[in-house]
């Protein structure tokens, strides 16, 4: 009954998307109702395919459901592979605009492009990342399975069809103009229906534990999921012109819309790629040093003053705009108050190597989530400063904004990752261990030297542009044009793509590192005992 | 007096005092005495249970050494 429920369902779903093509006002939206078709159509075949299959009778139950841990670790491999490969290409576009080729316009340009690739790397790779790492922690921590059987699976795939629509419509100009928060009206639509499974998987899970104490990680998850829903339904809501359009009009206007929107934007950096991947620094960094958390009073005030302080840093993007005075006031005092938890919560990821610091020595995993810790004290350092008013005066709208955003996301997000997929890849399937330490070794060597070429890079080209923007002759006329600070840029430029390529290539030798440990590495010989397909 | 003005005058008076406080409170909560005990035993829960799941509540909530894998 719940087949056919579903095969019809799907069948509908097809076929209205194949009429809205048809009825199609631009093309972005009829390339994503083709895409959407496709989607339901092989979903459908899939269904009809297993209906009238006997019911397992194995009892699963006595198992964690590590399938959609599996498939989230080699989708947050292969889109971080997409997204470091696009940024590498904007970068290398953005210092030899060659690159832009005439018959490429309006597709692969670097306006184009630019969208893709933060979308790429901040919701398709941390995205997987973070549903992959909740679903992990969230069933040991509470000792039960998976809550909500396939559920976990509609999560995965409900995200891989927002990100596959997100990319063909981003590259065909299909755009809200909102910095992260690119995708339209109806793509966030089903963002939101995704989003609110994840929560139903994870708070189901918390609801049926067996440990009676909630693990911290779980809070900084769960702050994660409620917030960035909360943040994504106000930033997002527009009214569609048309049905069969990408197209929609905000419902806030002027300098509402931009505070709405950077409450979102800074609260996606606090949220998204920082409670969240705090969720992940608070489980695998214990685990991996063999070694509890050094205090764990000091991570549940890390969490409250997390929560109590992020909130308000939004207007910090607002500075010297028509935004009132008392509100970007507001939005720097607490991002500078967030230096104190910031740096706890770092002091705390450090100290739980204490007695073990010859671990770095040996354990290439713990170095990299070690540099990642380090990196998250940095960035966390750097943003405070860059909110105060006369510094942002000087590092507003130059690049010393995008070193900032890439120290925390190539050195905190990025190398926690790596250190998490090295973490869950043998255990997920069952090897003795990973294939090559020394690879390890050579990505971490690799993604360390690219990111400090790309930060340092930043920041002289920054600090070079906000300088050369202000600098006024006797008469008190501008000294340089635009054009002259950028022709200063190109040999930074040239350097931060460098940079970039050696973080991608660190990531590829991961790649086949994981692919080696799956295809080549012995099972462990203490296997548990047979896990049933999922 | 208009919505906007009387919101504004509530969210940084009463509220922010009332959030202020609150946060206070969870910071003295967590740092409470006797609370050294449950925290050990939370930071220690993810030693647990790594290979499969608790088979009923009674086992999850021994912290025992023979049942961390």
């Amino acid at each position: 009954m719940w087949d056919y429920l579903k095969l019809v369902v799907l069948a509908v779903v097809a076929v209205g998307a194949a009429i809205a093509a048809n009825y199609a006002h631009d093309l972005p939206y009829m390339v994503n109702a083709v895409v959407v078709m496709l989607a339901a159509a092989i979903t459908f075949l899939w269904t009809l395919r297993h209906v009238g299959d006997p019911p397992s009778l194995a009892d699963v139950s006595a198992n964690y459901n590590d399938g959609v841990v599996k498939a989230g670790v080699i989708a947050t491999t292969f889109w971080g592979i997409v997204g470091f490969l696009v940024g590498v290409v904007i970068a290398f576009q953005l210092a030899f605009p060659q690159l832009n080729p005439a018959w490429s316009q309006g597709i692969l340009n670097f306006g184009r492009l630019r969208p893709l690739h933060t979308s790429a790397v901040i919701f398709a790779f941390g995205g997987n990342a973070l549903i992959m790492s909740s679903f992990y922690i969230v069933q040991r921590t509470s000792a039960v399975r998976l809550w909500g059987g396939n559920l976990g699976w509609f999560v995965f795939w409900g995200w891989q069809l927002m990100i596959v629509l997100a990319a063909t419509s981003y590259v065909l100009g299909g755009t809200q103009g909102k910095e992260y928060a690119e995708t339209v009206w109806y793509i966030d639509l089903w963002i939101t229906v995704v989003w609110v499974a994840f929560l139903l998987v994870f708070m189901g899970t918390l609801m049926s534990r067996k440990e009676p104490h909630i693990y911290v990680a779980n809070w900084f998850l769960l702050s994660m999921i409620v917030t960035v829903a909360m943040l994504h339904v106000v930033n997002n809501a527009a009214i569609p012109v048309s049905l069969f359009s990408s197209q929609s009009v905000p419902v806030y206007s002027g300098v509402q819309d931009a505070m709405v929107q950077w409450w979102y934007g800074h609260n996606a950096v606090g949220f998204f790629l920082t409670a969240g991947f705090l969720g992940m620094m608070y489980y695998f960094v214990p685990k991996q040093a063999e070694r509890p958390i050094y205090s764990y009073k000091l991570s549940i005030i890390h969490f409250w003053a997390l929560i109590f302080l992020y909130i308000w840093a939004g207007p910090h993007h607002l500075h010297y705009t028509a935004l009132p005075d008392w509100a970007s006031t507001l939005g720097m005092v607490f991002s500078i108050m967030l230096w104190m938890p910031s740096w706890g919560g770092m002091i705390n990821g450090l100290m739980t190597l204490s007695g073990a610091w010859d671990k770095l020595r040996t354990d290439p995993i713990i170095r990299m989530m070690v540099v990642s810790i380090g990196f998250y004290g940095m960035s966390t350092f750097e943003g405070p400063m860059m909110s105060i008013r006369a510094v942002n005066a000087l590092s507003h709208y130059t690049d010393w904004t995008i070193g900032h955003v890439h120290s925390g996301a190539l050195g905190w997000n990025g190398m926690i990752t790596f250190g998490v997929l090295y973490f869950l890849t043998p255990r997920l399937w069952n090897r003795k261990g990973l294939y090559s330490l020394q690879l390890v070794s050579w990505h971490f060597w690799l993604a360390t030297i690219g990111i400090v070429l790309y930060a340092s890079s930043m920041w002289v080209t920054g600090i070079m542009e906000g300088l050369m923007w202000r600098e006024v002759d006797a008469n008190g006329f501008l000294v340089n044009a635009f054009a002259d600070t950028v022709a200063a840029k190109f040999p930074m430029y040239v350097v931060r793509a460098l940079g970039g390529t050696l973080f991608l290539a660190g990531a590829l030798i991961m790649c086949y590192n994981l692919w080696k440990t799956v295809t080549s590495v012995d099972r462990k010989s203490t296997a548990p005992s047979a896990v049933p397909a999922e | 007096m208009e919505t906007y003005s009387l919101l504004r005058a509530f969210a940084d008076s009463w509220m922010l005092l009332a959030m202020t406080i609150v946060f206070v409170l969870v910071i003295f909560w967590a740092l409470r005495p006797g609370s050294r005990a449950m925290h050990d035993d939370a930071a220690e829960s993810i030693f647990r249970h790594d290979a499969r799941p608790a088979r009923d509540t009674q086992t999850a909530r021994r912290p025992s050494k023979e049942l961390s894998k």
